[in-house]
């Protein structure tokens, strides 16, 4: 039940970002965990509940996406989609790979924030764990601002 | 009162892997040589941990371990026979080891007298997968009392190991197993993966993994001397 430690990692982190853009309360989460991450949607759920208490996440919603398998096939010299984490073989020519692409996630992509009275803070920015752009992202993505209004 | 969305991006775990990130550099500076053993309870992970340490200690090199358990710290005295240095970590119901945790027990050791470190985790199959510890080699162990398809079932703890070691074969005749279908499904998981047979109780094996270590110290040792190469 491992997924208590993420929990409470999660809150920290969600605390934090929360915090210094001058947030009162945390509404949501969106996170990402990938088929190999090896947490279980159902028990971080579980544990999320647990793990908000008291804090500025209270009652805050917990939307998960799940991201499948990829790997890389150097014979097909392409990226595909594994239908079975339990065979590491290309689905289009039947090579072994091990070379995963996708799908080691376990990644907090966003959080919606209520804010206080005093926006000043606001500005200072909550970006500085990016870690790479994710494409195809919800409507709420876009290439030139990091912080949006919903 | 309005309500923002505020682009996080974080990896969850990321206190830890930067922690293990840290650990792993001073490891390697020091030329120590950190094996994380990761299996379900009962595999056999402290009987060929005390046949190992025994034997690396005879070939004159200085090692030390680490210890997982839930609660007791039998294990920890089942190693300490070997006459290296172990310490304990109990958990009380942590289903795993950190990266933390692992560091805060190495207080007081020299790294750069250590030729050999041993992390022995939690007996769990799930969890202990996600946690870097900085370790440079990851040993997940099968006894063949669990059956050959204990990769297919945890495929996410198999496919993050360096190595596989089969343990307890002086019983595989008696549990029926079949050596040549768990080395399929190691492979199914992790393609290329090295497997390693051993029997702790007979030594059957345990020269071959013994070369292993060593060899894999020695590649780590010219990993600190051309550092492009460290990973």
């Amino acid at each position: 039940m491992h997924e208590l430690s993420v929990a409470h990692h999660l809150v920290e982190i969600a605390e934090e970002t929360a915090r210094r853009a001058g947030a009162v309360r945390v509404t949501a989460l969106h996170l990402r965990i990938g088929a190999l991450s090896c947490v279980q949607r159902e028990a971080l759920e579980f544990c999320f509940d647990l793990a908000t208490q008291g804090t500025m996440l209270h009652g805050a919603k917990l939307h998960i996406t799940e991201v499948p398998v990829e790997v890389y096939c150097s014979a097909c010299d392409r990226i595909l989609p594994l239908p079975s984490i339990q065979r590491f073989r290309c689905p289009r020519c039947g090579v072994p790979t091990g070379d995963i692409r996708r799908g080691r996630e376990l990644e907090l992509d966003r959080i919606e924030i209520e804010e206080g009275e005093s926006p000043a803070a606001a500005d200072s920015g909550a970006n500085d764990g990016a870690e790479g752009v994710s494409v195809g992202e919800a409507a709420t993505s876009t290439a030139d601002t990091t912080e949006l209004p919903s | 009162m309005t309500p923002r969305i505020l682009q996080v991006r974080t990896k969850v775990l990321k206190k830890n892997d930067e922690l293990a990130r840290l650990m792993r550099d001073a490891f390697t500076a020091a030329g120590v040589l950190v094996v994380n053993l990761v299996s379900s309870p009962g595999t056999g992970k402290t009987r060929l941990l005390q046949r190992t340490l025994t034997l690396l200690r005879e070939r004159g090199f200085a090692c030390a371990a680490i210890v997982g358990d839930l609660e007791t710290d039998n294990d920890a005295r089942r190693l300490a026979e070997s006459g290296v240095p172990v310490r304990q970590i109990e958990t009380h119901g942590c289903c795993h080891l950190e990266a933390d945790m692992v560091r805060r027990r190495l207080d007081g050791w020299e790294l750069a007298s250590l030729d050999f470190l041993f992390i022995e985790n939690i007996g769990n199959l799930v969890c202990p997968a996600s946690w870097d510890l900085g370790e440079s080699l990851r040993v997940a162990l099968l006894s063949v009392t669990e059956g050959e398809d204990k990769p297919l079932k945890y495929p996410g703890l198999f496919n993050t190991a360096d190595v596989a070691v089969v343990t307890k074969l002086d019983l595989a005749e008696a549990c029926e197993f079949q050596l040549d279908v768990a080395r399929r499904h190691l492979d199914a998981v992790r393609p290329g993966m090295p497997v390693l047979e051993t029997s702790a109780k007979t030594g059957m094996g345990i020269s071959a993994w013994i070369e292993f270590l060593g060899k894999s110290r020695g590649e780590l040792l010219t990993a600190v001397r051309s550092p492009d190469r460290l990973r």
